[in-house]
């Protein structure tokens, strides 16, 4: 975390990576922001966590299963009813093959 | 007369004194009246609350059994999924988003015959600390309509705080229910982690968020809490233990009570009539017979550095579903499939919303992944440590829930670091899971409402109440009105 700055290189990589369509005045805005926060966040630095174990939840996990039995789950009609584009029993989209623009 | 507590109205509904139809026709009175002003509320259905009110009232004519809160006017937060109405988390890309199921707790109140009369203004997606981020319009502080009433949860706190309804439900991340329940001066409680079921309410951070409730007083808080907590098979982080009966007990006697404060709350940025307020109010324990302890929280300082950093990593996960795809806003002319994503997520996400899901992102993007959310949950181990530590000693945690009371509208909203920063007292509560109340404890020469906070160990709510209750006995602060209040002659 040496240097905290986020070109606008970075913004529009991360933009997209988040699937975000950001305008140029928004990618400077958040370039100026992201890095005033990151510089913020540098502060952990100081914090010394060798052999400190991290904490991504407060409760001991563990898989929670149950018995392997039919239970109703959401209609068709129910699944479907928020649709943007419904298409019969499916949700519609833009045609996906032969998309330049892949990942 | 305003609107009275929580098991006032239970009661007189229950001893057929004032029927539920009249307490919810009160209600709708006084969202009428005063919306124009605060804007607490995204929806309210008027008729259905009416009917089901009347269904009570019926159903106790007959001597029927009905549920506890039967027929009292409730406010939820409009991030919880209900089958009515829409679900619109304050954002425009679900503006018209009707849920295929009722959040878990939405299915309590109702087992419990409360009536649920309207759904509540948020920061969009839970994400913000003053309301200022909700895509469709502000909600102001009744105690200042120049002041915001705290967020994420402002809608609700308002509701309860102007009298609308006696109490709400919120949701608590990083200080959601407890700071709008400061700045508005009403109870707001956040319970341990995993103790209320998440079913239902819209992920904003996984491993942080709780519902909880905005009450007058611990008492109602305690109440609410009973209903709303236990077991859920549909929430995998849902603890499966006893619910006790969180209202037994609260009047016990305070005891040898030992009262944790540390320094690290009291230093530079706590605004000098906040800390007088908490003083004060910790002297109040001190006189009842509490000791009132000196302890360390070391790792306090980093506290808003790693919260921030988690979660907005898990927003960035939690937030990828909205994608236009299945449900919610979609572009009108989307380029390519590729361009469905960018355009309607672009154009259907607020700027704060895009800047949190930018920021998290970051943080677990390759290269980064070490340096920044690796990082930061080995720092919430540390400050778990911290409490933990802390709770060996004593009972309970005293400190401020704010560092300043309300902001001005507009103050922080250029500024997202500083719009950060007034969590720094409340996301250690989220981080390392324990259970936070947020009780008035005084008025500001300004007129506005100062909040003491309240933490406990993990499940220890029972102590927490007791301990707020007991503060509550003592003082009168949780029954003051804003200005800006529906009072009208009995």
């Amino acid at each position: 975390m040496a240097d905290t700055t986020i070109t606008k290189t970075e913004v529009r990589h991360i933009a997209h990576l988040a699937r975000l369509k950001l305008s140029d005045e928004e990618v400077a805005r958040f370039s100026a922001q992201l890095s005033d926060i990151l510089g913020y966040m540098a502060t952990l630095n100081e914090v010394d966590t060798t052999d400190v174990p991290p904490t991504a939840h407060t409760l001991p996990v563990r898989n929670v299963f149950r018995t392997d039995e039919v239970t109703a789950g959401l209609t068709l009609d129910a699944a479907l009813a928020n649709a943007p584009q419904r298409e019969g029993s499916f949700f519609g989209v833009p045609k996906v093959l032969d998309q330049g623009s892949g990942a | 007369m305003t609107m009275p507590t929580l098991h006032e109205v239970r009661d007189a509904i229950r001893a057929k004194k004032t029927p539920s139809s009249q307490w919810v026709a009160r209600t709708i009175r006084a969202i009428e009246t005063l919306e124009p002003q605060v804007g607490a509320l995204l929806q309210w259905d008027a008729d259905r609350a009416l009917q089901q009110a009347r269904a009570v009232d019926e159903r106790l004519a007959r001597g029927q059994a009905v549920g506890e809160l039967a027929g009292v006017p409730l406010l939820i937060k409009d991030n919880f999924c209900t089958t009515w109405g829409a679900t619109t988390c304050a954002s425009k890309i679900l503006a018209n988003f009707h849920a295929p199921y009722d959040a878990h707790v939405v299915e309590k109140l109702a087992a419990a015959d409360a009536v649920i009369v309207g759904k509540t203004n948020l920061d969009e997606f839970a994400m913000g600390s003053s309301t200022e981020n909700s895509a469709f319009h502000l909600t102001r502080n009744p105690w200042d309509l120049n002041r915001v009433p705290g967020g994420s949860s402002g809608g609700s706190a308002v509701g309860v705080a102007c009298g609308m309804v006696p109490a709400a439900l919120g949701s608590d991340t990083g200080g959601s229910i407890r700071q709008p329940a400061s700045f508005c001066s009403v109870t707001g409680l956040k319970p341990t982690y995993g103790r209320v079921s998440r079913y239902g309410l819209i992920a904003y951070g996984s491993s942080l968020d709780q519902i909880g409730p905005l009450t007058r007083d611990a008492r109602d808080a305690a109440l609410l809490l009973k209903i709303i907590a236990g077991h859920d098979p549909r929430d995998s982080t849902c603890v499966d233990t006893p619910v006790p009966d969180y209202t037994a007990g609260l009047d016990a006697p305070i005891g040898t009570l030992k009262v944790g404060v540390a320094a690290e709350y009291f230093g530079q940025g706590l605004d000098g009539q906040v800390r007088s307020a908490v003083e004060e109010a910790i002297d109040v324990y001190r006189k009842a017979g509490a000791t009132i302890v000196p302890i360390q929280l070391p790792h306090m300082r980093y506290a808003i550095a790693s919260y921030y950093i988690i979660v907005t990593a898990e927003a960035s996960s939690n937030l990828a579903r909205f994608d236009g795809v299945h449900y919610g806003y979609r572009t009108a002319r989307p380029a390519d499939y590729i361009d469905v994503y960018c355009a309607s997520r672009q154009e259907g996400f607020g700027p704060e919303v895009r800047r949190r899901i930018m920021l998290g992102t970051y943080a677990l993007s390759s290269g980064y992944y070490d340096a920044y959310y690796l990082k930061a949950l080995k720092v919430r181990t540390l400050i778990r440590g911290d409490f933990e530590r802390a709770f060996e000693e004593v009972d309970v945690i005293a400190c401020p829930v704010s560092p300043v009371p309300a902001i001005a509208i507009g103050e922080r909203i250029d500024d997202p670091l500083a719009m950060y920063l007034l969590d720094v007292y409340t996301a250690s509560a989220n981080l390392t899971g324990v259970p936070a109340i947020s009780v008035p404890c005084g008025l500001t020469a300004e007129g506005l409402p100062v909040g003491l906070q309240l933490m406990a160990p993990p499940f220890a709510e029972e102590k927490l109440l007791r301990a707020a209750h007991a503060y509550q006995q003592r003082t009168d602060w949780h029954t003051r009105r804003p200005a800006v209040a529906f009072d009208e002659a009995a």
